[in-house]
């Protein structure tokens, strides 16, 4: 096989504090993929997360993006290549405008004038957003934000796009419209989520994390429908949700 | 929420004085608070100048005169203050509609009274024709160093968001029957302003996280044109 966009391996984490959050985690990720990385509260998705940009050094164990490690010389080339899309977009959208805020990331990849002008018109065309350009942030819905924090990191044209619970805290209209401009995107994707209806919808392929290890990879029908290896993981559908009959209905 | 135009004491228009260059306004507004500020207390005439100098700014820029009278509200405890010296000052004592007030008192209280009003009118056209992006470019562009200039466009950006969390604190709170009405309630609200302190650093570490993950290394990178 060809090199994975993201190697993980044997990455084990303990926080300053003494609290261990990974313990040796193995994930592989090729191109093209959409994956989704399932796992109860607590389980160190988000941890997992920070790793595969180099915001946290694994404490054993080691990260490589498209072959290149994530140490400390390579982040800004690995910041390019891993583009994460954090849970608040309130966290992630910090400029006066739409516009500014989508062209900070290109900006720091040392893109100027138009090239950085073409980038961002074109990130915010994937989402939808191009007549929001001049809108401070702060005044658009949620979904919006949400759209536009996914346009921040495509302008940066990522290898990987990593996206930590894009569905939470969106109207169902929101939800849909996000997983239609996710489908129509031509970049792998990894995406933490406890949604699994959305996973299900979105991802062919599932990891499940649970207590720092990864317990199940394989395709996200056959784990959905897993009965004993959902309950020992905390893991449920939710009420009235069954894959089988959104397969046969697909089917038929 | 949801306008286009998005700042408290902005008021959107098209006059001249909105269409000037905010630094050029920003430089215009410091030479004028420095010469106000000059100028001595007896000067009464000149008062009255710099006021119609004001007025006619506020008038070209169609900013309504009741728009920013509301807005001068923020200075009432400086008038307060400026009310009380009359009447704690040391110094000779003149009659005041019968009352007995200090002489130095009486001058330093108008000193502060004019002076002050001048500037918070002055201050409040600048921001009521300024956009606080186009601010933040013209101190930029006034060679103000680009760390100052970056803290102030955080604060402008969040601003809302920590108002909007503290009123969700607010109403969370007072649907547990909670209300601030007396001393023996200020407890509770000083932990909510724990609270809201240490959720508004734990975002700023996020914030910084967000950023440092798109490639930050401390400089703000070159912003696109205005399309």
């Amino acid at each position: 096989m060809t090199t994975p966009i993201l190697d993980v391996r044997g990455v084990a984490y303990a926080y300053p504090d003494g609290h261990q959050a990974l313990y040796g985690v193995d994930l592989h990720v090729h191109e093209g993929e959409r994956v989704a990385l399932l796992g109860p509260n607590g389980a160190g998705k988000t941890t997992l997360v920070l790793h595969l940009n180099g915001i946290i050094a694994p404490g054993a164990g080691t990260v490589a993006v498209s072959g290149v490690p994530v140490t400390k010389p390579n982040l800004h080339e690995v910041r390019r290549r891993v583009g994460v899309v954090f849970q608040d977009p309130d966290d992630q959208l910090f400029m006066g405008t739409v516009r500014d805020d989508v062209a900070f990331g290109p900006g720091n990849l040392g893109l100027k004038g138009t090239a950085l002008e073409q980038r961002v018109v074109d990130a915010l065309d994937k989402v939808g957003m191009a007549e929001y350009a001049d809108r401070p942030p702060h005044h658009l819905s949620f979904g919006q934000r949400r759209r536009v924090a996914v346009a921040s990191v495509l302008a940066m044209e990522p290898e990987i796009l990593v996206l930590d619970e894009p569905s939470s805290n969106l109207d169902p209209a929101s939800r849909r419209e996000l997983a239609d401009i996710l489908r129509g995107l031509s970049v792998t994707v990894l995406m933490v989520t406890h949604d699994l209806p959305y996973a299900l919808e979105l991802c062919p392929r599932s990891v499940v994390l649970s207590d720092g290890v990864i317990v199940a990879d394989g395709p996200t029908y056959d784990i959905l429908t897993d009965q004993a290896l959902m309950s020992a993981h905390r893991l449920e559908l939710p009420f009235g949700f069954d894959p089988r009959a959104i397969r046969s209905q697909a089917a038929g | 929420m949801g306008a286009g135009h998005g700042h408290k004491l902005h008021y959107h228009g098209h006059s001249p004085i909105h269409r000037l260059p905010a630094h050029g306004k920003l430089a215009a507004l410091l030479a004028f608070m420095l010469t106000v500020v000059a100028t001595p207390r007896e000067w009464w005439p000149v008062f009255a100048g710099y006021l119609v100098v004001l007025v006619v700014v506020i008038a070209i820029s169609a900013v309504p005169p009741l728009y920013i009278a509301r807005r001068m509200v923020i200075e009432v405890p400086f008038l307060v203050f400026a009310a009380l010296l009359p009447f704690v000052a040391t110094g000779p004592r003149t009659e005041l509609l019968g009352v007995s007030v200090s002489e130095p008192g009486l001058l330093a209280a108008w000193g502060l009274l004019a002076k002050g009003t001048l500037g918070v009118i002055a201050s409040l056209t600048l921001a009521a024709t300024t956009e606080p992006r186009d601010l933040l470019a013209g101190l930029q562009r006034l060679r103000l160093p680009s760390q100052l200039v970056q803290i102030m466009g955080f604060m402008i950006r969040y601003l809302d968001v920590v108002t909007d969390e503290m009123r969700r604190m607010r109403i969370a709170r007072e649907s547990r029957g909670f209300s601030a009405s007396s001393i023996r309630h200020w407890p509770v609200v000083a932990r909510s302003a724990g609270a809201l302190f240490i959720r508004s650093y734990e975002r700023g570490e996020r914030v910084h996280l967000a950023m440092v993950s798109r490639g930050y290394t401390g400089t703000l990178p070159e912003r696109p044109p205005r399309g």
